[in-house]
C-alpha cells in the first residue's frame, strides 16, 4: 500500500525506523557475545561503522542514550558513557542521510547550552540533528552536580517541559535571513530579525537570543519517550517523535490514539507526530537459532531478559511481517529498534528486514531529502518570531 | 632537517595554533572572499590546511551573550557562531593529528558536565583535546542562564580554580586501561578501576562516580587567557598554555618574563607552561607591498561606523552625528554611562583624560576619527615578505618573547592559506618548526609531560603499571 504525505504528493509514505545505538546493544550481556568488539566500545571507529550500516539501511535515525550516573556494577553490565551530543557531532561529517539523535538531560543542564549544542549538530550535519529529551530523578545525578536534591518524576518532567520551551524558542531566536552582510550600510545582521526570548518561567529565566544562528532544520526534531503519564503528556505537547512501549498491536494502537488526542487537545495537528514502538530485536536464521542466541545472552547474564515492550525473537521475515501488520493497521507510525546485540542484529535489520519492507513497498528506497525532518515527513516550521515586514529603522 | 643553521638542534621549537576568525572587527566580512562563519566547510578548511602545515592546534573562542551597543545587539561585526565543543568533535572527524582547543567558560558551566565533555572529546579525537579556561562572570551574560550564578569579579578565578580541581579529580578517578571487557568473567571494567569522588568546596559540591573513561592525554591540555595579576597567577599554577594578547616583541618579553617567573613558586619548570600570543600576518612581495596590504586590511576592519561605535564606548554617549572622516568630538565623555557596550570590557579608568589625550594626538597628526581608531586598535602583527615574517617569528621565539603564536586570520576560512604555504616551510627549513608530527597527542606536539594523578592517595595507584602488575 502506498499513500502520499499530505504536504508532498510525490514522496511515498514510508514506515519510520529508528535504531538505538547505545552501548553494545540493548541486552546487558551483549558485549559478552562473540564479535561484540567490546574492547572498542568507546572507539569512534566502531561508532562510525554502526552509523554507516544504519545509513546503508536508509533508517530514519539513530539514538544514543546518556546520563550523569555511571551504570551500576554487577551482572556483567557495561559501565561508562561518552557524552552523547559530542558522539553525534563526531559522526556528522562522516555520515549522510541518517538522523543523529543524542540524549541530553534537562534536569541538571542549562537550556542555553542544550540549545546551541543541538543547533550546532544540525549545522555540522547539514540538517540531521534531533534531540532526545531526558530528565533525571536519581540521587547520583543530583550529587554529581550538587546544586539541588533529587526530584520526583512529575517535577522533573515539568522542568523538562520548561526546558524544551526555552530550547525551542532559542532555536527560533534568529530568523533565517538575519545575516545580511550589507556592505553598503556596514551591517552584518539585521538586528530586527534577532529576538530576545525573555523567558520568565516558574523555574528559570533566560534572556536570549542564542549565540548560534537558526539551523538548517529550524527546529531539529524533539524525541520523547512516553515512559510515564507525565512523560506522555509532555510528548503530546512537544515531541515530533514519541517512543512508546507496547507488547501487542492493540496496546500500540491505544497509546498512539491517546497521544494523538492529547496532541490535538494541545492545539497540534496529530499528523505531525510520529509514534514509534520500542522494539527489542533478536534475529536468527530461524526461530530456534534466534532463541538460542537469546538463551546464550541470558545464560551469561544469569537471568531472563525483562523487556518492557515488543520483543521480537525470530526471523527477519517475521519481524518484517510484524512491522507491516502494525503500521498498516494504524497501530504505529514506525518502530524504534533496539538490537539485543549491535554487532549481530543491526546487520540483520539492514541486510534482511529492510529489503523485505522495501519489497512490500512500505519502506523507502532512498532518503527523500537531506534532513531528518524530510525523512520523517515533517515540514520545516516557520519561525515563531518572524513577523510581516515592518518599517525598519533608518540609521 | 635544517641545513641552514649549524645550531639547529638547540633551537627552541616554535608552537603555532590557528584561531578560527572571531566575532569582532579583526574579521573582515565585507570582503568578497569572506565565507560563512557557521558552515562546517569553513571549519574544515582551516583545520585541514593547518594540519597539512603541521600546526599544533586549531582554536575556537566563545562568548555566551551577543554583544550589545547602546542597548541593541551590535550589528557591525560578524555575529553568531556555533557551539565550541560540538564543532571540535566534528573537526576531529576530518583531521588526524592537529590539536583541538575549545574556549569554555568556568562560571556558567558545572564541573561534572565539563569534565565528561572534555574526556569525551579527548577520546573521540585520539588525545587532541584542549580547554581554554575563561572566566567572564558578568550579570549581563548570566541572564542567559537559569542558574544566574554570575560572580563578583574577585571570585571568578576562585571558582575557575575549583572547577579545574574538580575536573581533575573526576579525570583521575578512572584508572588507565579501565576497560577490561573480560567476556568470560563478565568484568567489563577492571575491578576498582573507578573510584568515587567527593568534593565539597565553596563553589562546587560533587560526589559519586564519574561516567567517562580517562582520555588518552589523561587530562586535556589546559589553556588560560586572562591578563590580570589573578589571571597570571592562575595560569602559573594551573595552565599548560597561556593565550596572551602581548604580541609585540618588547611587551611579549615583559609578559613572558613575568608569567614564567611565577612558575617556580608553584614548583613548576619554566618550560612546563607555553606562552602563545595572538597575532596576525600580512605578506607582500616586498615590505612596502605588505605594508600597503596591511593598511588596506585596517581600512576594511575599521569602516566609519565601526570607528564611531568604538569612540562611543569611551565617550559613553551617542556620537552618530559626527563624521568619521572629520575631527574628534568636542563633547566630553559621559563618565557615568559605563555600560554603553556590554559583552566586552571597557578600556579606560578615566575616559575624560583618555579623550583629551586622543584629541591632542589627532590634532597634532591631523587624524580623522577613523584614522585615530585605526591607530588605537592596531595590534602589531607581522607584516613583510614571507622571509621577513619567518625571521621575525623565529626571533620572537628564540629570544623569549614567546613560545610561538596563535595566528588569527582576517578572512574566513582561507586567510592563513598563504602563511601555511609560504611562511611555515621557511620555519621548517631552519629547524624551528616540525616538518612532521612526532606524536599523536596535543600534549606531545607541545612537548608537555603527561599529567600526574596529583597527590591524592585515593587515586594515585590507578596507573596502568600498578593495575597490570
Ligand atoms: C587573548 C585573550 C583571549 C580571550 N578570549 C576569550 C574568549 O574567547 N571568551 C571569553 O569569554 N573570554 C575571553 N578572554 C577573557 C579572559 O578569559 C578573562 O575572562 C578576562 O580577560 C578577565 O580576566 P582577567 O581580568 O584576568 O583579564 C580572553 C582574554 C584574552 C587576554
Amino acid at each position: 500500500m502506498v499513500f502520499p504525505y499530505p504536504d508532498d504528493h510525490t514522496a511515498p509514505r514510508s514506515v519510520h525506523l529508528g535504531i538505538d545505538l547505545t552501548d553494545g546493544g540493548a541486552h546487558p550481556a551483549a558485549w559478552r557475545a562473540v564479535g561484540s568488539q567490546s574492547q572498542r566500545l568507546f572507539d569512534a571507529g566502531r561508532l562510525l561503522e554502526l552509523v554507516t550500516t544504519a545509513q546503508r539501511g536508509l533508517l530514519d535515525l539513530v539514538t544514543f542514550d546518556d546520563g550523569f550516573a555511571l551504570q551500576p556494577r554487577g551482572r556483567g553490565a557495561v559501565q561508562g558513557r561518552l557524552d552523547a551530543a559530542l558522539v553525534a557531532s563526531r559522526l556528522a561529517p562522516r555520515s549522510a542521510g541518517i538522523g543523529l539523535v543524542p540524549t541530553i538531560d534537562t534536569t541538571h543542564t542549562e537550556p542555553f547550552h542544550v540549545s546551541k549544542a543541538i543547533a550546532t549538530i544540525d549545522h555540522v550535519s547539514a540538517g540531521r540533528a534531533g534531540w532526545q529529551v531526558s530528565w533525571s530523578t536519581g540521587a547520583p545525578e543530583a550529587a554529581a552536580f550538587g546544586r539541588k536534591g533529587p526530584q520526583g518524576e512529575a517535577d522533573a518532567v515539568a522542568e523538562a517541559d520548561e526546558a524544551v520551551e526555552v530550547v525551542t524558542r532559542l532555536w527560533d531566536s534568529w530568523e533565517d535571513d538575519a545575516e545580511i552582510r550589507d556592505a553598503s550600510t556596514g551591517r552584518f545582521i539585521d538586528r530586527e530579525k534577532l529576538h530576545y526570548i525573555d523567558h520568565e518561567g516558574i523555574r528559570f529565566a533566560v534572556k536570549g537570543p542564542s549565540i548560534t544562528p537558526r539551523s538548517p532544520q529550524g527546529q531539529p526534531p524533539v524525541v520523547v519517550s512516553a515512559t510515564s503519564d507525565e512523560a506522555l503528556a509532555l510528548a503530546a505537547r512537544r515531541a515530533d517523535v514519541v517512543r512508546v512501549s507496547a507488547v501487542d498491536a492493540g496496546q500500540a494502537a491505544a497509546v498512539r490514539a491517546r497521544i494523538r488526542d492529547a496532541a490535538a487537545a494541545a492545539g497540534r495537528d496529530p499528523d505531525t507526530v510520529r509514534v514509534l514502538v520500542d522494539t527489542y530485536v533478536v534475529i536468527g536464521a530461524d526461530r530456534a537459532s534466534a532463541q538460542a542466541r537469546l538463551d546464550l545472552l541470558e545464560d551469561l547474564d544469569g537471568i531472563t531478559w525483562d523487556t518492557d515492550s515488543l520483543t521480537h525473537v525470530g526471523t527477519a521475515r517475521d519481524l518484517a511481517a510484524t512491522v507491516e501488520e502494525w503500521t498498516e493497521g494504524g497501530s504505529a507510525d514506525g518502530f524504534h529498534l533496539r538490537p539485543s546485540s549491535l554487532s549481530t542484529d543491526l546487520d540483520a535489520i539492514v541486510d534482511q528486514v529492510v529489503p523485505l519492507l522495501q519489497s512490500a513497498e512500505i519502506f523507502r528506497r532512498e532518503y527523500p531529502g537531506t534532513t531528518l525532518r524530510q525523512t520523517l515527513g515533517l515540514e520545516r516550521p516557520a519561525n515563531r518570531f518572524a513577523t510581516a515586514p515592518v518599517a525598519r529603522e533608518t540609521a | 632537517m635544517s641545513t641552514v643553521n649549524p645550531g639547529s638542534r638547540a633551537r627552541k621549537q616554535i608552537h603555532l595554533g590557528v584561531h578560527f576568525p572571531g566575532v569582532n572587527n579583526t574579521t573582515v566580512w565585507s570582503d568578497p572572499r569572506s565565507a560563512s562563519q557557521i558552515d562546517f566547510s569553513s571549519f574544515e578548511h582551516l583545520a585541514r590546511r593547518a594540519e597539512e602545515a603541521r600546526l599544533d592546534f586549531f582554536f575556537l573562542a566563545e562568548g555566551l551573550r551577543l554583544r550589545e551597543h547602546k542597548g541593541r545587539i551590535h550589528d557591525l561585526d560578524v555575529v553568531g557562531r556555533p557551539d565550541t565543543l560540538p564543532v571540535l568533535a566534528a573537526v576531529a572527524a576530518v583531521t588526524d593529528r592537529i590539536g583541538l582547543a575549545g574556549t569554555i567558560n568556568t562560571t556558567f558551566n558545572e564541573p561534572y558536565e565539563l569534565a565528561r565533555q572534555f574526556a569525551t572529546l579527548d577520546i573521540l579525537s585520539g588525545g587532541r583535546a584542549a580547554w581554554n579556561l575563561v572566566t567572564s562572570s558578568d550579570a549581563f551574560t548570566g541572564e542567559n542562564f537559569r542558574r544566574g550564578g554570575y560572580l563578583p569579579h574577585a571570585e571568578r578565578y576562585e571558582r575557575a580554580a575549583e572547577v579545574v580541581e574538580v575536573a581533575r579529580k573526576l579525570w583521575d578517578s578512572w584508572g588507565d586501561d579501565a576497560v577490561l571487557a573480560d567476556r568470560r568473567t563478565g568484568d567489563f571494567l577492571r575491578p576498582d578501576a573507578v573510584r568515587p569522588v567527593d568534593h565539597r568546596g565553596k563553589h562546587a559540591q560533587v560526589s559519586g562516580l564519574f561516567t567517562t573513561p580517562r582520555g588518552p592525554q589523561g587530562h586535556p591540555v589546559l589553556f588560560q587567557a586572562g591578563d590580570s595579576t589573578d589571571g597570571r597567577d592562575f595560569a602559573a599554577a594551573t595552565a599548560d598554555v597561556v593565550f596572551s594578547a602581548h604580541s609585540t616583541f618588547e611587551a611579549g618579553r615583559t609578559f613572558y618574563d613575568d608569567v614564567k617567573g611565577r612558575l617556580a613558586a608553584h614548583g613548576r619548570a619554566r618550560d612546563a607552561l607555553k606562552i602563545l600570543p595572538a597575532t596576525t600576518v600580512v605578506l607582500g612581495d616586498d615590505l612596502q607591498d605588505a605594508q600597503a596590504k596591511a593598511w588596506e586590511i585596517r581600512l576594511q576592519q575599521v569602516p566609519g561606523r565601526t570607528a564611531i561605535a568604538f569612540l562611543e564606548q569611551l565617550w559613553g554617549r551617542d556620537l552618530e552625528e559626527y563624521d568619521p572622516e572629520g575631527p574628534l568630538p568636542d563633547v566630553e565623555p559621559d563618565v557615568d554611562n559605563v555600560s554603553i557596550t556590554r559583552g566586552r570590557v571597557r578600556h579606560a579608568a578615566d575616559p575624560r583624560a583618555v579623550a583629551a589625550a586622543w584629541r591632542a594626538e589627532a590634532e597634532a597628526n591631523d587624524w580623522s576619527i577613523r584614522r585615530l581608531v585605526i591607530e588605537k586598535t592596531a595590534r602589531g602583527g607581522f607584516v613583510g615578505t614571507a622571509q621577513q615574517v619567518a625571521d621575525d617569528i623565529d626571533r620572537h621565539v628564540q629570544e623569549d618573547a614567546s613560545d610561538g603564536f596563535i595566528l588569527v586570520p582576517h578572512l574566513t576560512p582561507g586567510g592563513l592559506d598563504e602563511v601555511f604555504d609560504r611562511v611555515v616551510p621557511l620555519l621548517q627549513e631552519r629547524g624551528s618548526f616540525r616538518a612532521e608530527y612526532a606524536g599523536t597527542t596535543l600534549r606531545e606536539h607541545l612537548g608537555l609531560a603527561a599529567p600526574g594523578r596529583g597527590d591524592d592517595p585515593e587515586t594515585a595507584d590507578l596507573t596502568s603499571a600498578t593495575l597490570v602488575g
